[in-house]
């Protein structure tokens, strides 16, 4: 046989291998993302699926019982009750009013179960776009070169 | 000041306009003093994008509150050198940094080479310029570094003001890591535009021969070392910063670096192929172009939040320009293939399965897979939300099942690879170079796996990474072995002399140990323990042989951040043996929390004790210590991958004695003063050797 052909075989076994590898990791571990209006509209195996929801936690929502703490998250009028089972503590940056990333499931009974919570803190890196549904203030425009914009940062709550 | 700042931006990017059409003009017309202004723009465009950046810095130290970049990065109080690094905290200021790196790798570039070259040095500037122009775009038009603030008054009036005080540099980014690792990793991505322009130059001007790969194998790893660097500091940072026990996580931003790197690693290793045989060239060329993409990839992922991340970079438009920008760039490279393609015709075929070329092409097929497995788990929220309407995410469990039996893999072309002959290799070499290696590996893994090893892919790690190791040690001995023996000189010199006599080859070699003392450290993530405990003074915890007793918790202030401290005393065999002092700090101007891990390091472990917080229901301090094995390999593996692209880079003895003697002196002697003695008396025998 020549050898081509034989590094043909060869690399048709290894990416036929990598596949199935793949597919089996992407099984375990995809995960869905969902807005909390979307919730709403799932219906059949897709509210089994393990996901991600993302949302704003609502000021004074936040209440720490044994074992577990629970919370509601908000996006665009919509409202969603979580409880945190996880055992590492809460991220520092997870606070009333913080973006809150959670990954779990929903319960029947319309309350999703958490076992991993991401506190983005908004001013991470950025701070100003992030702080946009905190703050009705102007925000910053890229100015033209040599230009001075307003950027209003006077009056701006800083983003977290 | 900020106006001067932004005029020099505006004309850095005339400049770069410049320098780009003179430059088309000057290839096109072959008119030599066209190309020499055009030259000369692109060299102008360092200079003032250095001013720029100077500027920047400037407000930076002298807390300028009136640059509202200045001000959403920065505060009084800050250190000075976080001051510095603030620069490259935020949006604007990274890409105004991209923009610098990459008008320093240009200016170097072009003024090296200004008498070098002359069928090939207009394109490449040319190809430069349009990369610079993308980026002063951006600077200029989309994302100034020097908007100022002002408040608006009745009427619509806006006056400029000067704020008392800034927000602060974000927490995490307060930690010496972050002064170093952004640059590492930027320099990295900046660097791989250098062969990018090269390779694109020499298929526009159909430049003849390999010469092109001669000229930037040197470039490509300058700039694969600084990504090594970079992806390893941020690893490091992530893993004493964040306080979650690890420094890996499949994340967007991780992966973003990984590409390139990949992608790099395969063009280091795939372009001996068409220095030695005229094989590979389109995949060559195209992986050049491939990596250079990842780059631009990479850094519009960090900065566009197209793929939402823990490192959490803001949502912004600027994911369309770079969208836009990579389009443009692979419609060049196409149609620059496309046109050329003849060109790249191959001289040879491969002749054995088991040769050193069929090792490369495994080698590049695996690192390949690997980069492709990783871009698509990246970009998998954004692919399926486009194709099925709903966005999901892989977890690392996929990044690991189709990734660690390819590194294992690797690992084993890693020791293989270099020892195969090219075109054929016969059984007996096989089994005069490998016997030994392999017989030393299957006794490392028996003896593991007696002494109680289990996991599967660890032992497979451990098996290779002696195996490889021998093989590596084999090669320097039998090398060293036989100048000793001519020349009578005893086993160090003769190592020293070998190296220096191939500094690629051996340079390779001391690269490849690295990695696999970076592989040894990965190993050891299955074996991985952690225990978290509510504690109060006098409690204590068990892990592993380490008994840690909480001594008091206290709160100490400075003028930048108020930190809860907790001092632990850990005993070892009932025997005191360190304080360990983890903090929980809260910055004082952005009142962000954030953790300062407590590391006791040694080669065979890590004692990682993070102050976790309050226990949510008695408001007790929470420890959390883990017990990482062997991560300290990983830093020691990068260090050596480091002083090994350094030997590769270093002139070869034999060559500097054949091309270019007089030259070749002084430069020597400089190398030798750097030098460990035994090298020294090699470097300075070539240096009086003409």
């Amino acid at each position: 046989m020549k050898a081509g052909n034989k590094f043909a075989i060869g690399s048709i076994i290894i990416v036929v291998t990598l596949l199935a590898l793949a597919y089996v990791g992407f099984t375990q571990s995809k995960t869905y993302y969902h807005t909390i209006t979307e919730l709403t509209t799932l219906r059949g195996s897709a509210l089994h699926e393990r996901m991600r929801v993302s949302g704003n936690v609502r000021a004074g929502s936040i209440e720490h019982m044994p074992g577990r703490i629970d919370f509601v998250l908000t996006e665009q009028g919509k409202d969603l009750t979580v409880s945190y089972v996880g055992r590492d503590p809460l991220p520092d940056t997870f606070k009333d009013g913080s973006q809150a990333l959670v990954e779990g499931k929903m319960m029947p009974d319309n309350r999703f179960v958490a076992e991993q919570v991401q506190a983005k803190c908004a001013s991470k890196y950025e701070a100003v776009p992030d702080a946009a549904p905190v703050t009705n203030a102007p925000q910053a425009q890229p100015s033209a070169p040599g230009g001075q914009t307003s950027t209003g940062a006077t009056t701006q709550p800083s983003g977290n | 000041m900020d106006i001067l700042g932004s005029f020099a931006l505006l004309l850095a990017f005339l400049a770069a306009v410049y320098a780009f059409g003179a430059g088309i003009v000057g290839a096109v017309t072959r008119r030599p003093l066209v190309t020499k202004s055009a030259r000369n723009a692109g060299m102008a465009v360092f200079v003032l994008v250095t001013l720029t950046v100077g500027i920047l810095e400037y407000f930076f130290l002298t807390n300028n509150f009136s640059v509202s970049y200045v001000v959403t990065h920065s505060n009084s109080a800050l250190p000075w050198y976080y001051k510095i690094a603030a620069l490259w905290a935020g949006q604007e200021g990274s890409l105004l940094f991209w923009s610098w790196l990459l008008s320093i790798y240009a200016f170097l570039v072009l003024f090296l080479n200004r008498k070098k070259h002359p069928e090939l040095m207009p394109y490449t500037g040319v190809t430069l310029a349009g990369v610079q122009i993308f980026f002063l775009t951006l600077n200029n038009f989309v994302a100034s570094p020097f908007s100022v603030i002002a408040t608006s008054g009745t009427g619509g009036t806006q006056t400029l003001a000067m704020l008392s005080e800034g927000k602060g540099l974000n927490a995490l980014l307060q930690y010496p890591e972050m002064v170093i690792h952004p640059p590492m990793l930027y320099l990295g991505y900046t660097g791989f535009t250098v062969p990018f322009a090269f390779a694109m130059a020499a298929l526009l001007g159909r430049y003849p021969g390999e010469k092109w790969i001669h000229i930037t194998r040197r470039w490509t790893m300058v700039a694969w070392c600084f990504q090594s660097v970079g992806i390893l500091l941020g690893a490091h940072w992530a893993y004493a910063v964040l306080g979650w026990g690890g420094y890996w996580a499949w994340d967007p931003v991780e992966n973003a670096s990984l590409l390139p790197w990949i992608t790099g690693t395969a063009f280091l290793h795939s372009v001996m192929m068409q220095e030695k045989r005229g094989m590979m060239k389109v995949w060559n060329v195209w992986l050049v172009f491939v990596t250079f993409m990842l780059c631009i990839l990479g850094t519009s992922l960090t900065r566009s939040g197209i793929v939402s991340s823990v490192h959490a970079f803001a949502q912004s438009s600027i994911g369309n320009w770079f969208g836009g920008f990579l389009a443009l760039i692979l419609l060049v490279c196409l149609a620059a293939w496309w046109k050329n393609r003849d060109y790249l015709r191959s001289d040879n075929r491969l002749d054995s399965m088991v040769s050193r070329e069929s090792s490369f092409l495994f080698n590049n097929l695996i690192l390949l897979a690997a980069c492709f497995a990783v871009l698509w788990g990246t970009l998998f929220p954004v692919l399926s939300e486009w194709f099925t309407g709903s966005k999901i995410s892989v977890g690392p469990p996929f990044f690991n099942k189709v990734n660690v039996p390819i590194a294992l893999f690797l690992l084993f072309l890693t020791g293989v690879g270099p020892l195969l002959a090219w075109r054929k290799t016969s059984f007996d070499a096989l089994k005069r170079n490998f016997a030994w290696p392999l017989l030393g590996g299957v006794l490392a893994g028996v003896a593991a796996f007696i002494g109680g090893f289990r996991d599967v892919y660890s032992l497979i790690c451990w098996v290779l990474s002696v195996f490889v190791t021998l093989t590596i040690a084999s090669e320097f001995l039998r090398g060293a072995l036989v100048i000793a023996s001519r020349d009578g000189s005893n086993l160090v010199t003769a190592i020293g002399e070998l190296t220096m006599r191939n500094t690629r080859r051996y340079g390779g070699y001391v690269v490849h140990f690295g990695m696999v003392l970076i592989f040894i450290g990965i190993a050891g993530i299955p074996f991985n323990r952690d225990v978290e405990k509510e504690m109060h003074p006098g409690d204590t915890l068990q892990i592993g042989k380490y008994l840690l007793l909480c001594q008091n918790f206290d709160h100490v202030e400075n003028n930048n951040y108020g930190a809860d401290r907790a001092t632990i005393e850990v005993f070892k065999d009932g025997k005191s043996e360190m304080m360990l002092y983890p903090e929980r700090r809260l910055f004082k101007t952005s009142q962000v929390t954030e953790t300062k891990v407590a590391i006791q390091s040694s080669p065979l472990r890590d004692l990682y004790v993070v102050y976790a917080g309050q226990s949510p229901e008695t408001g007790a301090p929470v420890i959390h210590a883990y017990l990482n094995p062997l991560v300290k390999w990983i830093w020691f593996g990068g260090i050596v991958v480091v002083l090994g692209t350094l030997l590769a880079l270093l002139p070869n003895r034999r060559a500097a004695i054949v091309l270019k003697p007089v030259a070749e002196t002084s430069w020597g002697g400089a190398v030798a003063d750097g030098l460990p003695a035994a090298v020294q008396s090699v470097v300075r025998r070539v240096g009086s050797s003409e």
